[in-house]
Order: C-alpha cells, then sequence, then structure tokens
C-alpha cells in the first residue's frame, strides 16, 4: 500500500485525481497479486452477505443462544412504522438495520466482520439504508466498502481495531469512522472531506470501554450498533457541510492509541469490569455459568 | 503492517458471534490443520488470557475445532463442529493457563495422529486477523493471509540457498523469510511468504532437498471466499 496515514491516502487520491475507493481498489489488486476484477467481486460478495444479514434482522427469530438479545431491530422497525421517529425516520432505520446485523451476529448467523464482529452492524447499517433512500446500485456500495476499508486498514496499523486490545473504541469507533467516510464519499465529498469525517466520528468514542456482559457480544455491543449508524451520518453531514477535524484526523487515530493502551485489562474484553460487573451485569453472568455448567 | 489489505478490514465473511473470539479462532485451527496435513486423531487445546476466561460464551472451543476439521470462517456446521469432531474421529480436550500469554487472545494447539506430533501456538489480533508465534517451539511470525511455506530443515550451509534457487525456478516473489534454529548446525525452521499460490509440485520440489524433513504449506485466503 502506498499509504500509512489518511493524510497520506487523502494526498495520493487528490494529485491522482481518484476516489478513495478508486484507490483502494488499486492498491489492494497490487498487494494481492490477484486481478481487480477477482477483488471486486470478493468484496461484492460481501455487501450481499450484508443485505442478507439485514433481511434476517428484520424477518427471523434472532434470540441469542444466552437468550440475552434479540429481536430489538424488529421492535425499531416496528416503531418506525407507527411513529414519527425522535431521530428522523431514515436515522432510525439506518439504526434499525444496524440492529438487525448486530443481533444476527449475537444468534450465530453470517455476518461480515467490519473490522470485527462485534461491531458488524454500523457499515451494512449505514449502507443498506442509504441505498434504499437515494436509489443508488450495488457498485455504488461496494465502491464504498473498499473506501471504508482504506480507512480502517490506516486506523488498524496505526492503533488498533479489537476491544482486548484498545477497548470498544478501537471496533464500533472505528466502525462509525469508516462509515462516516464512507458514506461522506458515496455522497460526493472529496477525499480531504472523508477523511475530516473520520477524525469528526472518531473523537466522539474516545475513551469507549469495551465491557461486554458475561463476555458475549451481545450486551451492550448490539445497541452500541444501533448508536453507531446514526452517529456515522452525524459525521458525514458535518463533513459535508464543511465542517473540519481541527485536531488532524491521524492524531486523532493516535489518540485512540494512546488511550487504548493505557485502558486497564478490566475494561479491554474481560467482562472484569464496566457494564459487565454491575450487579445485574454480574447476575447474568453467574447464570449463565450455571446453566454451562449443566450438560 | 499487522493488517495487510483491505479484507483484512473489511471481512471476514464468517459465523458469529465474535472476530477475535470465533472467526480468528478458526483461523488458527486451520492453520495448524495444514502444517499437520491431515485430521489429526488427538487434539489438545489450551487457551490463554481473554480467550480462556471466555471461550464458552463465544464458541470459541468450537471454532477452533471447526478450523481443526477445515472449516471455513463462515461454514454453517460451526456451531455444530464437536459433533462433527466426534463423526471423523478426532477427539479433543480444552484448558486454560493462567500463565501470560504475549497477547490477550492465545491459544495453543498440540496435535498428534500417524505417529506424528505437532505444536502450534498462535493469537487472535482482532478482525479474525491471526499471528502464529510459535512451531513445535521454534518461534515463527506468519498471518496465513499469504501463500506461505513452514520448512523443518537441518541446518546446514547452503539451505536457505537451495530453497531460494528452487522459488526463482518458480519465478516466486519473497514477501517475508524468516530462520530460527535450535542451535548451531542442529534443527532449523524457515518461514517464507510468497505472493502466488504454493503448488503441490513446488511443494515435492522442495521436500527433496538434501536435509529437508518436513514442509507445510498454508493459504488460508485460498479456501476463503
Ligand atoms: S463492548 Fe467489546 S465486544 Fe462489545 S462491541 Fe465493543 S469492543 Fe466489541
Amino acid at each position: 500500500m502506498r499509504f500509512r496515514t489518511l493524510q497520506q491516502l487523502a494526498a495520493l487520491c487528490e494529485a491522482e485525481g481518484k476516489t478513495i475507493a478508486d484507490l483502494m481498489l488499486e492498491e489492494q489488486a497490487k498487494e494481492s497479486g490477484r486481478s481487480p476484477e477477482k477483488e471486486w467481486s470478493t468484496m461484492a460478495s460481501y455487501y450481499g452477505i450484508m443485505k442478507e444479514a439485514v433481511r434476517k434482522g428484520l424477518t427471523e427469530d434472532t434470540t441469542s443462544r444466552s437468550g440475552l438479545t434479540g429481536l430489538d431491530a424488529q421492535r425499531v422497525n416496528t416503531y418506525l412504522g407507527s411513529h414519527e421517529a425522535s431521530v428522523g425516520e431514515e436515522a432510525c432505520r439506518a439504526m434499525a438495520y444496524a440492529l438487525a446485523v448486530s443481533e444476527v451476529n449475537a444468534s450465530m448467523g453470517r455476518i461480515i466482520a467490519t473490522p470485527t464482529a462485534g461491531s458488524c452492524g454500523i457499515i451494512p447499517g449505514v449502507f443498506v439504508s442509504a441505498q434504499e433512500r437515494f436509489g443508488w446500485d450495488d457498485d455504488h456500495l461496494v465502491k464504498g466498502l473498499f473506501c471504508a476499508g482504506a480507512i480502517g486498514y490506516v486506523v488498524a496499523n496505526n492503533s488498533f481495531v479489537s476491544g482486548a486490545e484498545g477497548g470498544c473504541q478501537a471496533e464500533v469507533g472505528s466502525a462509525i469512522a469508516m462509515a462516516a467516510g464512507a458514506m461522506t464519499e458515496l455522497r460526493g465529498g472529496t477525499p480531504s472531506q472523508a477523511v475530516h469525517a473520520v477524525g469528526l466520528a472518531l473523537k466522539n468514542t474516545l475513551g469507549l470501554i469495551c465491557d461486554p456482559v458475561g463476555g458475549l457480544v451481545e450486551v451492550p455491543c448490539i445497541v452500541r450498533n444501533g448508536f453507531g449508524a446514526v452517529n456515522a451520518l452525524a459525521a458525514a453531514d458535518m463533513a459535508l457541510a464543511g465542517v473540519r477535524s481541527a485536531i488532524p484526523s491521524d492524531e486523532v487515530v493516535t489518540v485512540m492509541y494512546e488511550v487504548g493502551s493505557a485502558m486497564p485489562e478490566k475494561h479491554r474484553e474481560t467482562a472484569k469490569g464496566g457494564l459487565a460487573q454491575t450487579p445485574t451485569g454480574k447476575k447474568i453472568m453467574s447464570e449463565l455459568n450455571l446453566r454451562r455448567k449443566k450438560p | 503492517m499487522r493488517f495487510k489489505d483491505v479484507f483484512s478490514i473489511i471481512g471476514p465473511a464468517m459465523i458469529g458471534p465474535s472476530s477475535s473470539h470465533t472467526a480468528g479462532a478458526i483461523r488458527l485451527g486451520r492453520v495448524a490443520r495444514c502444517l499437520f496435513g491431515s485430521r489429526p486423531e488427538h487434539a489438545d487445546i489450551t487457551f490463554y488470557g481473554s480467550f480462556a476466561d471466555t471461550y464458552q460464551g463465544h464458541g470459541t472451543d468450537l471454532a477452533i475445532v471447526g478450523g481443526l476439521l477445515d472449516y471455513d470462517t463462515d461454514d454453517p456446521r460451526i456451531p455444530t463442529s464437536l459433533d462433527g469432531a466426534e463423526e471423523e474421529g478426532m477427539d479433543v480436550t480444552f484448558r486454560t493457563s493462567r500463565t501470560p500469554a504475549p497477547h490477550p487472545n492465545t491459544a495453543r494447539m498440540n496435535l498428534k495422529g500417524g505417529g506424528r506430533e505437532l505444536t502450534v501456538t498462535g493469537a487472535s489480533i482482532g478482525g479474525g486477523n491471526i499471528e502464529i508465534s510459535s512451531i513445535n517451539s521454534f518461534d515463527v511470525k506468519f498471518t496465513g493471509m499469504y501463500p506461505t511455506l513452514v520448512l523443518s530443515h537441518e541446518d546446514r550451509p547452503g539451505m536457505i540457498a537451495d530453497i531460494t534457487a528452487i522459488l526463482r525456478i518458480w519465478n516466486m516473489n519473497i514477501g517475508y523469510m524468516d530462520l530460527d534454529r535450535k542451535s548451531r548446525n542442529g534443527e532449523a525452521m524457515t518461514v517464507i511468504e510468497v505472493d502466488s499460490p504454493i503448488s503441490g509440485k513446488l511443494a515435492e520440489q522442495i521436500r527433496s532437498i538434501g536435509g529437508m524433513q518436513e514442509v507445510g504449506v498454508v493459504d488460508l485466503r485460498e479456501g476463503e471466499s
């Protein structure tokens, strides 16, 4: 890859007159030694799986094995049909779709990790709802995935993308940043605007801990995906309006690294702190353990 | 760069619920399976760190066994892999260890069968990506996402030249190479990542080098959609 930072990514795109998505596709083909067509078709099949996961989460029983979560996407979707959503219809739909995919994940269904399974709902939530809203064809969204991937590639290599290493800011935070940057580009923003969207979004999740109840990717993961989709739309809107991240996005990524490195182990996926250790969190965990011990 | 391409960020396609604890664990199992070369009769798996704390809730046990059975990350049989193992005659034991591991999500797999034994240790570093850190007590470092040769051989002068000469004939570009040895003139292990798929014929030629003991080929990306 010819870029290691977001600034380099935007500069390359601007110098060569390319979108982030086009540049990423070229770089990817060079890196893998496979043809751009082959890489494109893999990504297109991933987008198909995302759409299928949205559909499944809205129509099938997504109760998880633990019984802790499920069907919230359908609750929100039904509400949307009969109420005026406070966040507005479109953001509410993105939220419902994000919840849907996360619930499919929690119930051992098929999803695409973006960048992880814990945060797999945000990008499909934003993308699939935007596709319906703006009437985009699939190819446009596949481009969006290459754009999101380029952003995630920089974030991951300069910081981290797993809750065990850097807390939830690294998973849900990165996914929001990727969705925000991609949405900015999909709606006609420049590479530099897309990069600003990343910084704007990431700043809003700095410090978010990873504290899954019972160690399961369910509570609070699923609702964080719902919120994440809405935040991504907000960051894209700010960037498209010309709002800039006063602290350059690469520096925000570095801060995420600094904060994650300083995060105590109990707030990094071990279920030894945060929501996992609340009285109710502990009670849920001990009930799960009891159930497991029974044959 | 720990994450090398766009599909280490977007992807893999996988069965939930956790990329580190499920998809990464499958890949760890698959690497061990590739290196072993066939289905082991016994698999003894030790979990460290966060894997030790939460492996049951995430189905890490099901995932790693699925990997040992050569299932892919999005194989619908993952939730029932323990039954699969029983049907195929692979017996499995799980342990947890409190010994600190270099990475929070680490697993060690000891495989036996057909008179052979293999121990592979690796970590799941996020987003389903993995890093193998040790094979039979040799220190190694690779991800399985590139076509990779894992060679056990005598530590003798000219060995590397013999290996690279064959790669050259096959016009293979080396992306990464690393050698670890137990002692001077003892056994050594060389790991080579190349840019294009490794054919059976190429592996055969390398196997015929004097002093070559084992030739393992790992290429997780090829098997995945
Ligand atoms: S709380 Fe932890 S497990 Fe859940 S989504 Fe966030 S990082 Fe992933």
